[in-house]
């Protein structure tokens, strides 16, 4: 192959002027980190709360939380960005239109939204199956202490629930880091996006993507380790995922 | 014994053919007289350099300098029959595909720069563009100056966010920079007011234009972020026999005015498949690269 290999790029000047092409790439690492951190907060908000409504007794409730499944599920993640960023502004009244347009940062809170939204279907669904995992006698048992229906998942059901499927959140987690790089298609210029300009700048294709895998995979091999600690301090003995 | 002399001789003799034959012919033009094939690298929107048709052909204004310099390499070769491979490439893929022998010569938009003479070499500048803006007539932006404290769209990646964050910074102009993925995303932005103005080589902002909703709506400034910069076909670095041919081949295109005609039908009449017409004629500084064919990345060179 005819490729002018160059390790040494990383710490010559970018043009961008504010500093080396390792600079911009940690730069754009750090706001990888800052995306995915607010996407997971409101994946797992969301996550809970529509993962309640899907295990609900009510037919209202359960249609609910089906039809937000299925609308954030089986659309492309990069569709979803898209339709947020460019086609919600012009559905929305004028005026509102224009402020959501001149919103300072709208790249980031659009892919946070955006990312959070799409995987929090993914953490409903996992929670409505961890509720479904436990017997059916321990809600019982929670009504027959006499605690209303919401005390019954805040102290029973739900620290179960989300003991037992500590594992694939992991994965989700995971996946929500990965997944912000879409965001470059609305312009947030994180990992993905500088290792792009990188390549365009200086033609080092290859350094410039190697770099950019290996930080992705320190990322997440650091959030792996975390969450195997977690996930063996908060395991319940005797279940699938306990010792 | 004598025999065997003999035999040695031929034998000699036939090994020192064959190496002469090799030493002639080296790098992309022994693999393209072995393979008796030349693959061209295209863009899919680069219009009108290099772009697909409504029959998914590409065709365009480096797609014909390429075509001459297939039938130059033909002829250098006395190959009867040159197959011409075609393959798409991004702004992604371009290098690692021209790096790894895919292919053998990239038609189409690419600035040619001192850094990225460090990875590739270019052939003769087809074309000259400056750094300008597009942005709404009715948003009334005269001049750089307009574009205070107001959003400005660009392409990431490209040499223009790197003039415009720079401008932005020496004239005080306390512009929000948008970056955006591509081009087409870039206008997008202007087109739904998110940015006031998208600062992109003029060429591409002619040809964005002219495929909008309403070419009317949009004007190009008179004012430029830089001097204008030069687009080369790219080739591999260090193959100096295949850039010898390739470079006499544009230069015969050029100054024999073919090069001005393959200009003229795509720049200045209506191209497929929409029937655009960009209506941009030659200017001075590509009139005088025509005449005096040169691949220096400068732009002071070109004035």
């Amino acid at each position: 192959m005819n490729y002018n290999w160059n390790w040494g790029i990383f710490f010559e000047p970018a043009p961008s002027g504010t500093g080396s092409y390792l600079d911009m790439l940690l730069s754009g690492l750090a706001l990888t980190i800052k995306t995915a951190l607010l996407a997971w907060i409101i994946a797992l908000i969301f996550g809970t709360v529509i993962g309640i409504l899907r295990s609900l007794p009510s037919k209202t409730a359960s249609w609910i939380g089906f039809g937000y499944v299925e609308f954030f599920r089986n659309m492309p993640l990069l569709v979803q960005l898209f339709l947020w960023f460019f086609v919600l502004p012009e559905l929305l009244p004028r005026a509102a239109g224009i402020w959501m347009k001149q919103l300072p940062n709208a790249p980031f809170w659009t892919a946070a939204i955006g990312v959070g939204l799409f995987m929090s279907a993914r953490v409903a669904v996992q929670l409505a199956a961890g509720i479904g995992s436990l017997p059916r006698g321990q809600q019982q048992a929670a009504t027959a202490l006499g605690l209303t229906t919401a005390q019954g998942y805040r102290y029973v059901l739900l620290p179960m629930a989300f003991r037992i499927i500590m594992p694939p959140l992991t994965s989700e987690f995971l996946n929500t880091i990965k997944n912000t790089s879409v965001a470059i298609t609305i312009g947030l210029i994180e990992l993905t996006g500088q290792a792009r300009a990188m390549q365009e700048f200086s033609f080092q294709v290859f350094e410039a993507f190697t770099a950019a895998t290996v930080m992705y995979l320190l990322i997440n091999i650091v959030v792996v380790t975390g969450m195997r600690f977690l996930e063996r301090g908060l395991a319940i003995p005797g279940y699938i995922s306990g010792k | 014994m004598k025999r065997i002399h003999l035999i040695g001789y031929a034998l000699a003799a036939a090994l020192c053919a064959g190496q002469a034959n090799a030493q002639e012919l080296t790098g992309t033009l022994k693999s393209i007289k072995d393979t008796g094939a030349i693959t061209l690298g295209f863009r899919d929107s680069s219009i009108p350099f290099s772009y697909l048709d409504d029959n998914q052909k590409p065709i365009g204004y480096a797609m014909d300098i390429c075509y001459k310099i297939v039938d130059a390499v033909k002829k250098e070769l006395k190959l009867e029959k040159l197959e011409v491979k075609l393959n798409p490439v991004t702004s992604s893929t371009r290098i690692p595909l021209l790096a790894n022998g895919t292919i053998d010569l990239e038609c189409g938009s690419t600035t040619n720069n001192v850094e990225r003479q460090k990875q590739v070499a270019y052939t003769n500048t087809h074309f000259l563009t400056a750094s300008r803006y597009v942005s709404k007539k009715a948003s009334k932006i005269n001049s750089i100056d307009d574009l205070k404290g107001k959003s400005v769209v660009s392409t990431a990646g490209t040499t223009n966010i790197k003039q415009l964050t720079e401008a932005n910074g020496a004239r005080n102009l306390n512009v929000n920079i948008i970056p955006a993925k591509d081009h087409a995303e870039a206008f997008l932005m202007v087109e739904t007011d998110r940015a006031v103005a998208f600062v992109m080589d003029d060429i591409l902002l002619a040809s964005l234009i002219a495929g909008s909703k309403s070419p009317g709506d949009y004007v190009i400034s008179k004012d430029a972020f830089s001097k204008p910069e030069p687009y080369g076909i790219m080739l591999r670095k260090d193959d100096p026999a295949f850039k010898k041919v390739v470079d006499a081949a544009t230069a015969a295109v050029f100054t024999g005015g073919e090069g001005q005609k393959i200009y003229d039908k795509w720049f200045t009449q209506k191209i497929p498949p929409k029937g655009l017409n960009l209506n941009v004629p030659i200017g001075a500084e590509l009139k005088n690269q025509f005449a005096k064919p040169s691949d220096s990345p400068d732009p002071d060179f070109y004035k």
